[in-house]
């Protein structure tokens, strides 16, 4: 490994001379054969600790208190371990767990490091020592004998002779790592399609709004001017997908002046007297859109930023987002509670390649 | 023991020491190993600790992370709270977070391991990000030391890919949201991105299948990586031997410190307690990732000011740097140019960052190796494109808080985030040419001072009446410290040896120019003579 073959013994002066015997072309560098000359170490100065025994005494004093204070610190954090417990399942008890057998380790460790450390800063001899390089590569020898050893291997075997045999042997070499590659498929569930099973959500028609995260239905009563509801579809609470579909479903829920949303002609029955839902799902990449400013009606994604400006069917007005939050089709039912007139017209939440 | 040929070792008769070591040594040949390093010389500089502190802070997460692993479930199987912390019970929550709740506060010392791995963890990164640097503005991954900076470069990769997939585990609200980003971006990549997220995260997101895979890669997977470039790395090191700074007596042949045995076993062993130490006292003391606020995940709650862990803002900032619109359907397909461009942006900066040593090994055509560091100012366009980069990931990290600046100083988020993109952009160039300015100020500087002396303070009155400042002269081995290092030329094109220039050498040579047009060659012996003669 190391090419020292010194036992760590060639403690020698360096060569004062600044002759570059480096191996190897020098490309554009500047080769100065005026360079100054490398004056050699310059002569050793002594320690405090060197000259004054005193001084000494008190660096080895520092020393052992510093490893006796470790031992305290140990010792401390095992007592601390019993003293301060836990169970009342207060916080306050906690933080004093926490914290006292956090100072013992940490006074054990500190301590016991700044003692090592000062005891080799301080008293260990410090007269620096000099190994010297050889460069990069084996012996000439050495490399020879590699080269050899290929040789001879490459006409025992016939590998560059037989390049059928050589030729076949790569082959198989990339072929075999190729079935790994086509387990993997097994990460996801066979039978589905990830780009279909992001083109729905399980709204549908008649779907009752339901409050996040109780459930309760919503009444069209209830939604006053300026409210905003976290509204997740009637019946996800049970799914065993829970989850999942909730990261499609989810939906935000406010109420605007009528005369204050700009409805194009194919979304005039969207909305129910000013009334309207759209996807939580930000169309960047999925973050819950749940920042909603009631003055200027417009919605922030809290992870990049982006705004949606519900006046105008949630179209993005800042931000890395791209498309509007989609706009899920609204009405109430019979007994006045607000339903999905169908599931959202076009894929929620971030885009992917299969979307258009 | 008269003639056999028994080690050395073994013939203090009696100590039990000397026994344990002859026994060992006709077992092992342990004295090879000995002999080999334990007078092995380090040099020695506060820079050459960082790297240490990298080392240190994974074996600090190697423990506490096991001892971890022994509470943690990495399950997303639903499971209903009933630990200690009142506000959660009775929630519904995953195995995972449950268990990450009970260490917090069912498992006495459990909170100070986790917050002992987080705080490490993070740490872990920075400390590589600051070694990285030093070793690139001290120009420590020349000749022979290229691959070595490419394994430290994985390593940087390897430790930010566990950073990431350990802060998922707990599957809080907070992390939650995180994989919603990353499910978010890798389904904004082109023709591969959905089936990716599909296979990720084992059908739709969130499934109950990440935290069980992301813990295979955090704990099993990761780690072996880990802590196989760690070994390769530090082989490379004893290989090479360490770098050193210019100073007298110091050369390109030799390597100037103290021996392993003893003066590194006890600073570096020390130096790893202290480290673990000061690991333990911001665990005791500072909270970090405190999940039991967040609550379980969810993917229709969000808190505002959402941040990920400080090494993935750079990534998370580029996200939010992007300006609107960069979204388009093209031939019945969704190219999100708002996802691709700030993926293929952070791609381009880390290869360049890969396979810095190689471009400048081109540019400088120079084969030879390299043991003495640069100091940052003598290598003026290399600083400069350091300064550069590094403004370039501060912009982009700062604005992985753009709202959190905007709330704090009561800016707009619209006026912060259009700051931050200009100064993505016009930051590094400003800060390339501040750095080179700089660089080649210091350079004339120190020139100055090798040729002419440092100004003493003394004033002297002539004869004639003129005051003077007298200039002392530095002793040579200061002097050897300013004047001692390589400058190089811009190459000059020649034709080879079919009487061409080929467009590959007008390139290195327009890198060239770039390179090394302005710079301050070390003043010779003849000019300081010439310079002494002066005062």
């Amino acid at each position: 490994m190391a090419q020292d073959d010194n036992g760590g013994k060639d403690l020698i002066a360096a060569d004062s001379s600044t002759v570059d015997d480096r191996a190897g072309h020098p490309g554009t560098a500047v080769i100065v054969q005026d360079a100054v000359e490398n004056p050699g170490f310059p002569p050793h100065r002594p320690r405090i600790t060197d000259l004054d025994p005193e001084k000494e005494r008190r660096a080895a004093r520092t020393v052992y208190t510093l490893f006796y204070l470790s031992i305290v610190g140990s010792i401390w954090a095992v007592a601390a371990y019993m003293l301060f417990p836990i169970e009342s399942g207060k916080i306050s008890d906690v933080r004093l767990n926490t914290m006292f057998i956090g100072i013992g380790i940490s006074l054990a460790l500190l301590a016991l490091g700044l003692g090592a450390v000062h005891w080799a800063k301080a008293l260990m001899h410090e007269k620096e020592g000099v190994d010297l390089r050889h460069p990069q590569g084996g012996s000439v020898e050495t490399q020879a004998r590699a080269i050899e050893i290929f040789d001879e291997a490459n006409q025992e075997s016939g590998f560059g002779r037989r390049t059928l045999i050589r030729n076949t042997l790569i082959g198989a070499l990339i072929a075999f790592p190729l079935p790994a590659i086509v387990l993997f498929r097994g990460f996801g569930p066979q039978n589905d399609d990830p780009a279909k099973l992001l083109t729905y959500t399980m709204w549908k028609k008649g779907t009752r709004l339901t409050r996040d995260p109780s459930g309760t239905p919503i009444k069209a009563s209830d939604v006053t001017l300026g409210s905003v509801f976290h509204v997740i579809p009637e019946g996800l609470l049970e799914k065993s997908d829970m989850l999942e579909q909730k990261a499609k479903a989810a939906v935000l829920l406010m109420r605007l002046k009528p005369e204050d949303l700009h409805v194009s002609p194919d979304r005039k029955t969207w909305n129910y007297d000013g009334i309207i839902a759209y996807s939580k799902i930000c169309t960047h990449v999925g973050c819950p859109v749940a920042l909603y400013e009631q003055q200027t009606h417009h919605l922030l994604c809290p992870c990049h930023q982006s705004q949606f400006d519900i006046t105008h069917e949630a179209k993005v007005i800042f931000g890395p987002a791209k498309r509007p939050l989609p706009q899920l089709p609204i009405t109430v039912d019979s007994e006045g509670y607000l339903v999905a007139r169908s599931d959202f017209t076009e894929p929620v939440g971030p885009s992917f390649w299969e979307r258009h | 023991m008269s003639t056999t040929t028994s080690a050395p070792v073994a013939e203090k008769k009696g100590s039990f020491t000397a026994a344990a070591a002859g026994y060992l040594e006709e077992r092992t040949s342990i004295s090879v190993v000995v002999k080999e390093f334990g007078r092995k010389i380090f040099p020695d500089h506060w820079s050459f600790l960082l790297g240490e502190i990298a080392l240190y802070s994974f074996i600090v997460i190697l423990l506490s992370g096991t001892f971890l692993t022994f509470f943690f479930q990495a399950s997303m199987a639903e499971t209903v709270y009933n630990g200690s912390w009142v506000p959660l019970k009775g929630i519904e929550m995953s195995s995972a977070l449950n268990s990450t709740l009970n260490i917090s506060f069912d498992v006495r010392g459990g909170l100070l391991m986790r917050q002992i791995h987080h705080w490490a963890a993070l740490l872990f990164v920075a400390a590589i990000g600051l070694h990285m640097l030093r070793i690139f503005f001290t120009g420590s991954f020349r000749k022979p030391r290229e691959l070595n900076w490419v394994i430290g470069f994985t390593l940087f990769i390897l430790a930010m890919a566990e950073g990431f997939t350990g802060y998922s585990l707990p599957d809080d609200l907070l992390s939650g949201n995180g994989l919603r980003i990353i499910d978010g971006m890798v389904k904004g990549l082109p023709v591969v991105g959905t089936w990716i997220s599909y296979l990720l995260f084992g059908g739709e997101f969130p499934g109950t299948a990440i935290v069980g895979r992301l813990y295979t890669l955090h704990i099993l997977l990761l780690p072996a990586l880990v802590v196989a470039l760690i070994a390769i790395h530090l082989v490379f090191v004893v290989v090479h031997k360490h770098t050193q700074y210019a100073g007298a007596g110091r050369t390109q042949g030799n390597v100037v410190g103290y021996p392993i045995l003893p003066v590194y076993a006890a600073k570096a062993g020390g130096f790893f307690f202290i480290v673990f130490g000061v690991i333990a006292l911001m665990a005791s003391f500072f909270t970090i990732n405190p999940v039991w606020m967040y609550g379980p995940y969810d993917p229709s709650p969000v808190s505002a000011g959402t941040q990920p862990d400080w090494y993935i803002g750079f990534a998370d900032g580029a996200l939010r740097l992007m300006p609107p619109g960069l979204e388009f359907v093209w031939l019945d397909r969704t190219w999100s140019f708002n996802i691709i461009i700030p993926v293929l942006v952070l791609g381009l900066f880390i290869v360049l960052v890969a396979i810095y040593p190689f471009i400048e090994g081109w540019v400088t055509g120079d084969k030879r190796e390299h043991h003495i560091t640069d100091r940052p100012r003598n290598n003026s366009t290399r600083t400069a494109i350091g300064a550069a980069g590094v403004t370039f990931y501060a912009a982009l990290w700062a604005a992985a808080s753009s709202d959190i600046i905007a709330v704090h100083f009561k800016l707009s988020i619209e006026g912060v985030t259009h700051a931050i993109q200009a100064s993505a952009i016009l930051g590094p160039i400003v800060a390339y040419f501040v750095a080179k300015r700089i660089c080649i100020a210091l350079q004339k500087k120190d020139r100055s001072i090798a040729l002419h002396g440092y100004e003493s303070g003394r004033i002297v009155k002539l004869p004639g009446g003129e005051f003077i400042e007298v200039h002392e002269q530095l002793d040579d081995y200061e002097r050897w410290r300013l004047v001692s290092y390589e400058s190089y030329r811009p190459l000059m094109i020649r034709p080879n040896s079919r009487g061409k220039i080929t467009s590959m050498q007008r390139l290195r040579a327009g890198f060239s120019r770039w390179f090394y047009e302005d710079r301050i060659e070390p003043p010779t012996r003849g000019e300081i003579e010439g310079g002494h003669d002066h005062h």
